[in-house]
């Protein structure tokens, strides 16, 4: 293997915009492999409805350090699980508008089937461990924490609910 | 045993909200673990709508119940995540 994993591995938590696809690109070239036949891009973007409220706004927190330490984490535990070259992904944090990009994963491999494979688990593992959590504002001015029990719910309470 | 521990909480997303705070502290005796300081909290500490199976972090790693904090731990409670 011609680079450890060290090198072959960029995660970022950020506040900037993630929507250019070309800073991928770069990062690719600088970690990417000429080994590798396949690069596999997959974006999040905020979606205008969730489950059947129209979405104005998205407020996403994190927990800042963790979030960076589990994010590499994945991508690490990614690399041993999958036969792929190198990966790049990142997540946005702080406030997003309609069609930005919340986050995005880069992968490359020789062959395509371990690129999808990788991707989709990244994403879902994102998805169930990394700590952000998102506030979405909707057009009839109300907002609701994602996951979390609707007001209505909470007011009935056991803590139950929550979980 | 008299000897005390102080831990820092932490609290995101609708756990935040709920509390009305982001942050705070708990005191609690030596060897005292996640779970014994998650009962404080929904006891004592007035936050009796947190799970008791609610997931929590020690020092930004996720952490079992059963696991035995130490003084200046950061604990963070987690809500369901929604990252993606």
């Amino acid at each position: 293997m011609p680079q450890g994993s060290e090198e072959r591995v960029r995660t970022w938590i950020t506040r900037e915009s993630l929507d250019d696809f070309a800073q991928f690109e770069d990062i690719v070239g600088e970690v990417g492999s000429v080994e590798d036949g396949a690069l596999l891009f997959f974006q999040g973007r905020v979606r205008r409805t969730n489950r059947g409220r129209a979405v104005s706004r998205l407020e996403y927190e994190a927990y800042g350090e963790m979030a960076e330490r589990e994010l590499s984490a994945i991508c690490h535990e990614a690399l041993e699980q999958f036969d792929v070259g190198s990966i790049a992904a990142a997540h946005r944090v702080g406030g997003l508008a309609l069609g930005e990009v919340s986050v995005a994963i880069a992968v490359t491999s020789a062959h395509r089937d371990d690129g999808y494979r990788a991707s989709r688990w990244i994403i879902e593992t994102i998805k169930v461990r990394l700590p952000i959590w998102k506030h979405e504002h909707y057009e009839d001015g109300e907002s609701h924490w994602v996951g979390a029990p609707t007001p209505e719910a909470g007011a009935s309470a056991g803590g139950s609910q929550f979980g | 045993m008299t000897d005390r521990i102080s831990v820092r909480t932490l609290f995101f997303g609708v756990y935040g909200e709920l509390a009305a705070r982001r942050e705070g502290s708990a005191e609690l005796p030596a060897d005292s673990t996640v779970g014994d300081l998650v009962d404080t909290l929904r006891g004592s500490g007035g936050l009796g709508w947190l799970p008791e199976s609610v997931v929590v972090a020690v020092n930004q790693s996720y952490a079992e119940a059963g696991t035995t904090l130490s003084d200046g731990d950061e604990v963070a409670l987690i809500p369901p995540v929604a990252g993606g």
